[in-house]
């Protein structure tokens, strides 16, 4: 196995992490705020993908896709948000589970309605086609770099805006005291209101960019959800900094054991049944290390202690 | 007798009922309609064990259906290709006896139900919930990659399972065995409900620390009611497979897990026939509506919007009025 194949199969990780942290943030987030546990987000990050499609084969934008998957996820999620979940606050995680399950089922059959269950295509902009030479003479696909640069990007950009603005103030005193922001004049309704909006954007944008990797069809955001929980749950609920911590550590565990693994077991099995093997363990591997993190801390790397 | 007497009443005389008027009647299929909502009742009887009883909000019941199903594939299988299992090191035969089957099932999907508790046990909450849900998804993936048992495209198997003294191909009896599974697991639910062990565990759902105070383990309550709930769904899954003959990893699919739970919940949470009435609702929707219009999933979601938001007892709750409560 070469060097090249190691920094490839990293980078591949890191953009796959990436775009879990897109997904997790806003997981998180709503979590951390309004104590929800959101299950149609895998819906919004659907809903960006579909945007996105549609309005790069109509305008041939790409950009211009990109700002409408956010809006459109944006507003799908304010409106969800009014109509459904602001019920949902006060009510126990099973009413929350099953309907924002109803939501899903609303949502992705509604797509297949409109869409017909044939898969659409959102190419790749034009300025990001063909690869990069790297240092060390690797090869490495532009899209997939500006994948990473975009979503450290949009990291940091969460990250201002939490611990630097007005607005990130309000949104942490929500986590730590709703009663007495609401006391203090802010309107918590549209703060609620505001947090799910931001969160259904960055899935609708990383349901956009990965997108024009894979396939946008039905059902695409449900498999990047559960992953999004597996993330927060190693990252700590309610923690940004440890739903990009559990991000990458997911992204790249994935990436990185359906590459080793099957080699790994090739040292001391015959390759056909090591391959097997190595490739069952290496679908499981995200779960074993969720299950080590919760063995070692029940609530998370960074999450409160209980 | 109370109204929800009346109610549990009116559900069992149409599972008897109907069945066996299709079967005079000379119709099959509502045969197998009525089969199917009743393992998919079994299902939801076992996750209302952890669900109702014992509050835990298990979105991952989906791994107990799947391997309760895989259990009867891979031993069926074997059988019918004549071929051991685990050459290396056990080389043992498989079988094609439902009986054998169903305990293979029930303690296969105990054991996992037993390690899966202890782990997301450790946490609760909205933890446990995607705890739960990603053990389901680590499943069904696992099932992806196992080719030996078919991998992404699952496995027939070409004949029913049989059992002893009856012709499990007819099926008015093939449903008479389910239909009895089913009375003995709400038998042993209500019973559990009444119990000590039943007791402790509403206690322990209700206020932990008040039981943790008196000296009683909640803890391990919750534990145990998790696994005999793994273990009920287990079997209703290897009675699904047999139902259909083949299996595939939709069975471990979090879909599963999900539909499993809106059967509870459209009958009414923690009542003793709620699952029974959220299946055969949904089977009857799914037949019905399912007819009329493709995309009666977004009847189906706005069914269950409605229901968590406005009718909180379910099927149930909205025949028989309010659960009496121990307050």
């Amino acid at each position: 196995m070469s060097a090249i194949l190691i920094v490839e199969q990293v980078l591949n990780g890191l953009q796959f992490g990436v775009m879990l942290f897109l997904m997790a943030a806003g997981l998180t987030l709503i979590f951390g705020v309004m104590g929800l546990i959101n299950l149609a987000h895998g819906s919004l990050y659907m809903v960006g993908a579909f945007v996105a499609a549609t309005v790069a084969a109509a305008t041939g934008s790409f950009l211009l896709a990109l700002v409408a998957a956010m809006g459109a996820a944006a507003m799908a999620g304010a409106l969800i948000e009014m109509t459904v979940i602001r019920r949902l606050y006060h009510t126990d995680h099973l009413d929350q589970v099953l309907a924002t399950f109803a939501l899903i089922l609303v949502f992705s059959e509604g797509t297949r309605w409109i869409f017909g269950s044939f898969p659409l295509y959102l190419a790749r902009p034009e300025a990001l086609a063909g690869s990069l030479t790297l240092p060390f003479g690797i090869e490495y696909p532009r899209y997939r770099l500006a994948l990473i640069g975009a979503g450290l990007a949009v990291a940091l950009g969460l990250w201002l805006l939490i611990a630097k603005t007005r607005i990130g103030i309000r949104i942490r005193a929500g986590e730590n005291d709703r009663e007495m922001i609401a006391a203090l004049g802010v309107d918590i309704r549209t703060l609620y209101t505001f947090v799910f909006a931001l969160g259904a954007a960055l899935a609708g944008l990383a349901g956009a960019l990965v997108g024009a990797i894979q396939s946008v069809q039905v059902g695409m955001g449900e498999p990047v959800l559960i992953l999004a929980f597996v993330v927060i749950v190693i990252g700590g609920i309610g923690s940004i900094k440890g739903a990009f911590v559990g991000a990458l550590v997911v992204g790249l565990t994935d990436t990185l054991g359906g590459i080793f693994l099957p080699e790994l077991f090739k040292l001391f099995m015959e390759p056909a049944s090591a391959t097997q093997v190595g490739a069952s363990l290496a679908s499981m591997a995200i779960y074993l290390l969720m299950a080590a993190v919760l063995i070692w801390r029940p609530t998370g790397l960074y999450g409160a202690r209980a | 007798m109370s109204r929800e007497g009346y109610v549990n009443a009116a559900l069992i005389a149409g599972l008897i009922g109907v069945p066996l008027w299709a079967h005079v009647a000379g119709e099959p299929f509502t045969i197998t309609l009525a089969t199917r909502a009743v393992i998919f009742a079994l299902a939801a009887v076992g996750l209302n064990l952890a669900l109702g009883l014992g509050g835990l909000v298990s979105l991952g019941h989906a791994v107990f259906f799947g391997i309760g199903g895989y259990a009867m594939g891979i031993l069926a299988f074997h059988a019918q290709t004549y071929t051991p299992m685990f050459p290396d090191w056990l080389n043992i035969e498989g079988t094609k006896s439902m009986p054998v089957i169903w305990l293979v099932a029930v303690v296969s999907s105990a054991l996992a139900a037993l390690v899966i508790g202890l782990l997301s046990l450790r946490t609760s909450g909205v933890y446990f919930i995607m705890i739960t849900l990603a053990f389901g998804q680590m499943f069904y993936y696992f099932a992806i990659s196992w080719r030996a048992y078919g991998g992404e495209d699952g496995m027939s198997i070409y004949l029913r399972n049989s059992f002893p003294g009856l012709n499990t191909l007819d099926p008015i009896q093939f449903y008479g065995l389910c239909f009895v599974l089913l009375c003995a697991a709400l038998w042993l639910t209500a019973r559990i409900a009444r119990a000590p062990f039943g007791l402790l565990l509403n206690a322990a759902r209700q206020v932990p620390h008040r039981v943790e105070t008196v000296g009683l383990d909640g803890q391990r309550a919750k534990l145990v009611a998790f696994v005999i709930s793994g273990a009920i769904t287990g079997l209703a899954g290897a009675l699904f497979a047999d139902l259909n003959r083949f299996v595939s990893p939709t069975m471990f699919s979090w879909h599963m897990s999900g539909e499993i739970m809106i059967f509870v919940i459209l009958g009414g949470v923690a009542r003793l026939f709620g699952p029974v009435a959220g299946a055969v609702l949904f089977v009857a929707m799914e037949h019905v509506l399912g007819d009329l219009w493709d995309h009666w999933h977004i009847l189906l979601g706005l069914l269950l919007l409605g229901v968590v938001l406005f009718a909180r007892g379910g099927v149930i709750g909205l025949l028989a009025g309010k659960a009496r409560t121990h307050d």
